[in-house]
């Protein structure tokens, strides 16, 4: 690691811890460090549950905003295209139907099954989106990409709207959720989530050797030894996992994936060695930043995390495609 | 054209002869799709869950009160075919006049987020303003313009790819808005949501579309007036100003077309892809030239269409016309990217 990297390496720590104190203490409530303590220690304090919120929500969107970063950073450096998001590709909106679909159709409420269905709909979503836009006559170029992501997120957003007005009770259950949001759930839904995380993220780091080969270009990488078809696998695998995980487990957040990679490129530099572990760090601060700031922007009510960022992550998508370099990176 | 007389001059035939085929052929599409339009209209007002036989509609056009049939046919039935009408127009023209005008097939303006900026506008000014009426359609349209005039000031003159990729930026941030905006409100209106983001013909009455049309008719007429401008700016920008239309004609065209998406969103929401979908359908069908009436007429087919058959697919389940209209329009998005069909090298 360079000296520069470890400097933000140390400088995104920092700020995580950071991040993840004013995510406990400030809401519509403030909790002052020590009352926080005494809340969380001592069960029959009044604050009790408010703490214990806190902790929940605070823990959740750190773990989601570090899946879709990695998910993001993994799926930009395969398919060496900067505009490669889970929630723009559409990864998200095919969790998401799966999701519903599952509730609605065929009563699904473990949340165990919530995930795995969630795999199942990231993951042919992914292959949708891939296959159509390899079939175009220029392949599967950035732009096209990102057109059929779009594409196949308003089918599946008009399947799962469609779905949702048979089944209230679905509804009810979901109106907050499809919005993208950290609150209001407790810590078994991360408990469950969990293992799934930690098995993409080490799978996801151990992609750090094939996309430095795959950033030289496929016949480069394929000189080096790559078997392209095996490499795109298994990181499609992790990218399922981690951003399946968080859509099950948050709502469909678009952006983090796609800004925070960005950003870390920017600052560290391009090997995968130190933007994989750094991109984790990034966005669980992005992600716990927008989030706290959505609770007390327009008080009483709270902005949602998932609508914070997309307010952040558009003009950052239109300032990366004005910059016109879509195709390198 | 076998039976040439010997007398013309054969250049002169086989230009004459295909002249009048594409004459021909436009005639054809024109008159086919009125009549589509005419079939569609009756069914959605005649058909459905409860049925009114076409003479009993023609008495209750003249003044006869039939019990049950005379409300739902003129308080449920005819406002939702009309309305679906005019949206349909009204979107068909303005995706139509962007896809032209911009040598673009993916750029019309509910790709760009035209659609989606009047509609946050709109829903800004129904939730926190607490507005209504001209109110709301003044908003509408103000929003599809500051949106349009925000991608292209954007996108630089490129009007390929990254028009496009601007606009589904764009599209994204308005959609947080909106789903925020609805987050605010006490009582949840799932349906209202719906409407906003994808469209509906549901939630009107006759005072809401005397609005639409007393707005939309005058800006129909103006693009009527311009729309010469059209032929000679789908040749291409060099040749338009060689034959003497100025970018200003151009842009002024847009300038109708992006009010007239405005208007039909303040009264119908967004409807999905109906702007995108019926510019190249109507030219298959006239065989490749662009002709706003076959577009707009179109647009009124796929609206008042999908219209029924959201509100009858699903036995009691109203579905939101937006929702058919997407579910069609997005397949033939992504079927238009892999057959690459699209603006490629205009980037």
């Amino acid at each position: 690691m360079t000296a520069r990297a470890s400097r933000l390496a140390i400088a995104l720590l920092m700020l995580a811890v950071v991040a993840s104190v004013c995510s406990l203490l400030i809401g519509s409530r403030w909790l002052a460090p020590a009352s926080l303590w005494a809340a969380l220690t001592d069960g029959s304090d009044p604050l009790t549950g408010i703490a214990h919120a806190r902790l929940d929500r605070t823990l959740l969107a750190a773990a989601v905003g570090a899946a879709l970063a990695l998910a993001g950073a993994l799926l930009q450096g395969v398919t060496r295209n900067p505009l490669a998001d889970p929630g723009i590709l559409g990864i998200n909106a095919g969790a998401s139907f799966a999701m519903v679909v599952a509730m609605a159709g065929f009563g699904i409420s473990d949340l165990g099954a919530y995930v795995a269905v969630a795999f199942l709909g990231a993951g042919l979503a992914l292959i949708l989106v891939h296959a159509v836009a390899a079939a175009g006559q220029d392949g599967a170029t950035p732009t096209t990409l990102a057109i059929c992501g779009a594409a196949v997120t308003a089918v599946l957003a008009s399947a799962t709207s469609a779905v949702l007005l048979l089944d209230r009770q679905t509804m009810e259950s979901f109106r907050f959720w499809q919005v993208g949001t950290v609150s209001g759930r407790d810590l078994s839904v991360l408990t469950i989530g969990a293992p799934f995380l930690a098995v993409g993220v080490v799978l996801g780091l151990l992609c750090i050797r094939l996309l430095d080969a795959a950033a030289l270009g496929d016949d480069l990488a394929r000189a080096l030894g790559r078997r392209l078809g095996r490499d795109r696998a298994v990181v499609a695998i992790a990218v399922v996992l981690l951003a399946g995980t968080a859509t099950a487990l948050a709502g469909p957040i678009a952006f983090v994936g796609l800004l925070v990679p960005h950003a870390v490129r920017a600052l560290a530099g391009p090997g995968h060695r130190t933007v994989l572990p750094l991109c984790l760090l990034g966005g669980a601060v992005l992600t716990l930043l927008a989030d706290t700031v959505g609770r007390v922007l327009l008080p009483p009510a709270e902005i949602q995390v998932g609508v914070m960022v997309a307010l952040i992550g558009g003009p950052a998508f239109v300032m990366l495609v004005r910059r016109g370099r879509t195709v390198a990176l | 054209m076998s039976t040439v007389t010997p007398t013309l001059d054969p250049p002169i035939v086989a230009v004459r002869s295909a002249r009048r085929r594409v004459a021909r052929r436009t005639t054809y599409a024109l008159s086919g799709l009125t009549v589509v339009w005419v079939a569609v209209f009756l069914v959605r007002i005649t058909q459905g869950d409860f049925l009114i036989s076409l003479p009993d509609a023609v008495r209750i056009f003249l003044g006869a009160e039939i019990p049950g049939a005379s409300y739902i046919l003129m308080e449920s039935k005819l406002p939702r075919a009309v309305l679906g009408t005019g949206v349909g127009v009204a979107l068909g023209l303005a995706g139509a006049i962007f896809q032209t005008t911009l040598h673009n097939e993916l750029a019309s303006p509910d790709i760009v987020g035209v659609t989606l900026g009047a509609s946050a506008a709109a829903v800004f000014g129904i939730v926190v303003l607490g507005q209504s009426g001209p109110v709301i359609s003044a908003l509408a349209v103000a929003g599809a313009l500051g949106v349009a005039l925000t991608v292209r000031a954007l996108a630089d003159g490129h009007n390929g790819y990254r028009l496009v990729l601007l606009g589904i930026g764009i599209s994204a941030v308005m959609s947080a808005v909106i789903q925020y905006l609805f987050t605010r409100v006490d009582e949840f209106n799932a349906t209202k949501v719906l409407q906003w983001l994808g469209g509906s013909l549901s939630n009107v009455d006759w005072r809401a579309i005397g609005l639409f049309f007393a707005l939309a008719v005058p800006v129909v007429g103006a693009i009527a007036w311009r729309s010469k401008v059209l032929r000679v700016a789908e040749l291409g920008d060099d040749l338009r100003a060689g034959l003497g239309a100025g970018p200003g004609s151009v842009d002024a065209l847009i300038a109708l077309a992006v009010i007239l998406a405005g208007l039909a969103t303040a009264v119908a929401g967004p409807v999905a892809f109906v702007a995108f979908l019926a510019g190249p359908i109507s030219r298959a069908l006239t065989g490749g030239r662009t002709r706003l009436v076959a577009a707009a007429l179109v647009g009124a087919v796929i609206v008042v269409l999908g219209d029924h058959i959201g509100a009858y697919l699903l036995g009691d389940i109203n579905l939101p016309v937006g929702i058919i209209t997407g579910a069609i329009g997005a397949p033939a998005l992504i079927w238009l990217i892999a057959t690459g069909r699209t603006a490629r090298g205009s980037r």
